[in-house]
C-alpha cells in the first residue's frame, strides 16, 4: 500500500490538518494510545510534522509490556530462579526488563530451568505437550490483541489435562486505562488516536464512553502514515463540529463490531478485576484474571505466588510519568545518558513499542530533520 | 508482537492451523479466531493466531481516497 505513503498525499493530509487546527481555540494535543502507532509516527518523522502543523501528540499507556508491573516481572524472575526443571517462556521483550531483581535475560536459573522466548504462546504449550517431566510457565503479557491467544492456549491446555502448564496472566484492557487517564486530569487531552489492533478485537463501541462522557473526539487507525493522519484529520473535524464521536479510520482491518470470536473466547476463560498499572494504579476492572473453571491454569495458584502489587519504577526511572503522558522520555534525565536499549533502566527503553525507545531511535535523526 | 503488515492464507486445515504468506516468508498461523477466514485471504496475524480478515472493498476504496488526495495536493 505504497499509496499510504505518498509524499503528496501525505502533504495534503498535513495541510488540511494545519488548516484545521487554526481554526480551533487552541492547540490541540491528541494521544496516541498504541505503542506501534507511537513507533510508526516517529520512524516516519511524523510527530515533528504534526507540530508543525500545530497538532501536539504525546504517547499513552499502549505499551503492554512497559504497564506490567514490576511485581509480576519479579514473580516471573522468581520461578525461574527457585524452581527447578522448569521452562518460563515468553515474549522477548519481558526477558529484558529490569526490576530490583535483575531480568530474566540476567537471572540464574535454577538447576535445569530455562527461560525460552517465543513469538506464539502456542509455542509454549507444545513444549509442555512434548516434555511431561518438565514444569511449563507462559508469562502471557498483552492487550484485547493477544489476550483470546492466551485463552485459546489456556482452554487446549484444560481439554489435554496439561498437569505441567500454568499462564503467569498480564492481561490488560485498553478502555478503563483510557477512563484513568482522563479521571485523573494530569494531561489535558483532545482527542484520541485509538490502537488498530485492539480495536479488531473489542469493535469501537467499547470507547463509546470517551466522546458521550467526557466529550473527547477519537479515531481508530491503522499504521500507514497516512493512516495515522486521516485519523488525525477525522478527531480535528469532529472537534470543529462540536460532535465527538468513534471514528474508524482503518475499514479495511476493522469491523465495527470487532471480532465476536476472540471475545466470546476471552469472557469463556476470563473474567475482569481492578489490576494494578505501572505509573496509573489500580484501575477498577482493567486487568483480566482466569476464572474458576481455569484458575488451576494460573501460575499464581499453581505455584502460591505472592505477587507485590504496585507498579514500582527503578530509582531515577520515570516511566509511570512517561506511560501517563506526563513527561515526555526526554524529560527523564536518565534518558540517553545513563538509560539507552543497550542497558535499559526501564520497561520503556526495552520494549520494541516503549516510548523511550522509540524517542531514543529516531529522536535524533528527527531533530536533525533529515 | 504486532505485524502491521496483513498476511495472505497460503494453507488452511480444519483444525484451524495453517501457514500465511507474511512478506515472502511461510509462516505458521493459527486461524482459530477467524472461523470465516478462506485460502487466500489477507490477515492480520498477532501473536501466531489471525485476528482479522482483511476487507477488500474497504481496502481498494482507501487507495482510491489517497490517489485523490495526492492528485488535489
Ligand atoms: S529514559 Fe529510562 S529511566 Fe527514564 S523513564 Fe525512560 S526507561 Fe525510565
Amino acid at each position: 500500500m505504497k499509496e499510504l505513503r505518498d509524499p503528496k498525499a501525505i502533504r495534503r493530509l498535513l495541510a488540511d490538518i494545519a488548516e484545521r487546527a487554526r481554526r480551533l481555540p487552541a492547540p490541540p494535543r491528541l494521544m496516541e494510545v498504541c505503542g506501534t502507532h507511537t513507533m510508526s509516527l516517529f520512524r516516519h518523522g511524523l510527530t515533528p510534522r504534526l507540530a508543525e502543523a500545530g497538532v501536539e501528540m504525546v504517547s499513552g499507556p499502549g505499551c503492554p509490556v512497559c504497564i506490567t508491573p514490576d511485581g509480576l516481572h519479579e514473580a516471573a524472575i522468581g520461578l525461574v530462579t527457585e524452581v527447578e526443571g522448569l521452562t518460563l517462556a515468553t515474549f522477548g521483550d519481558m526477558t529484558r526488563v529490569p526490576t530490583r531483581k535483575g531480568s530474566l535475560q540476567t537471572a540464574a536459573p535454577a538447576r535445569d530451568s530455562r527461560v525460552r522466548v517465543v513469538y506464539s504462546p502456542e509455542e509454549a504449550l507444545e513444549e509442555a505437550k512434548r516434555e511431561p517431566g518438565r514444569q511449563v510457565v507462559f508469562f502471557g503479557v498483552g492487550f484485547e490483541t493477544t489476550i483470546p491467544a492466551i485463552a485459546y492456549i489456556v482452554k487446549q491446555a484444560a481439554r489435554a489435562r496439561l498437569r505441567n502448564f500454568s499462564v503467569l496472566p498480564a492481561l490488560w484492557l485498553v478502555p478503563p486505562a483510557l477512563k484513568a487517564v482522563l479521571d485523573s486530569k494530569e494531561v489535558a487531552v483532545n482527542g484520541f488516536i485509538y490502537p488498530g489492533h485492539v480495536s479488531a478485537v473489542i469493535g469501537i463501541e467499547p470507547y463509546g464512553f470517551v466522546a458521550r462522557d467526557y466529550g473527547v473526539p477519537g479515531a481508530v487507525a491503522g499504521f500507514e502514515p497516512g493512516d495515522i493522519l486521516l485519523a488525525v484529520r477525522s478527531v480535528l473535524d469532529q472537534a470543529l463540529e462540536g460532535r465527538p464521536r468513534v471514528a474508524l479510520e482503518y475499514g479495511r482491518a476493522i469491523r465495527p463490531e470487532g471480532n465476536p470470536t476472540a471475545r466470546a473466547l476471552m469472557a469463556e476463560v476470563c473474567e475482569p478485576f481492578d489490576a494494578e498499572w505501572r505509573g496509573l494504579g489500580r484501575i477498577p476492572a482493567s486487568g483480566l484474571r482466569f476464572k474458576a473453571k481455569y484458575a488451576r491454569l494460573s501460575a499464581e495458584n499453581a505455584y502460591g505466588l505472592k505477587i507485590r502489587g504496585a507498579g514500582r519504577d527503578l530509582p531515577g526511572c520515570r516511566c509511570g510519568d512517561v506511560l501517563r503522558g506526563v513527561i515526555r522520555p526526554e524529560g527523564c534525565r536518565l534518558f540517553g545518558a545513563k538509560c539507552t536499549p543497550e542497558s535499559p533502566l526501564g520497561p520503556c527503553m526495552v520494549s520494541y513499542e516503549g516510548a523511550c525507545l522509540v524517542h531514543f531511535k529516531y529522536g535524533r535523526r528527527e531533530r536533525t530533520g533529515s | 508482537m504486532c505485524l502491521a503488515v496483513p498476511a495472505k492464507i497460503t494453507r488452511l486445515e480444519d483444525s484451524g492451523l495453517g501457514t500465511v504468506d507474511y512478506l515472502g516468508t511461510e509462516v505458521k498461523a493459527n486461524f482459530s479466531l477467524v472461523p470465516q477466514a478462506k485460502m487466500g485471504d489477507w490477515v492480520i496475524i498477532h501473536a501466531g493466531f489471525a485476528i482479522s480478515v482483511m476487507d477488500a472493498k474497504e481496502a481498494r476504496e482507501t487507495l482510491q481516497l489517497f490517489r485523490e488526495l495526492a492528485e488535489s495536493s
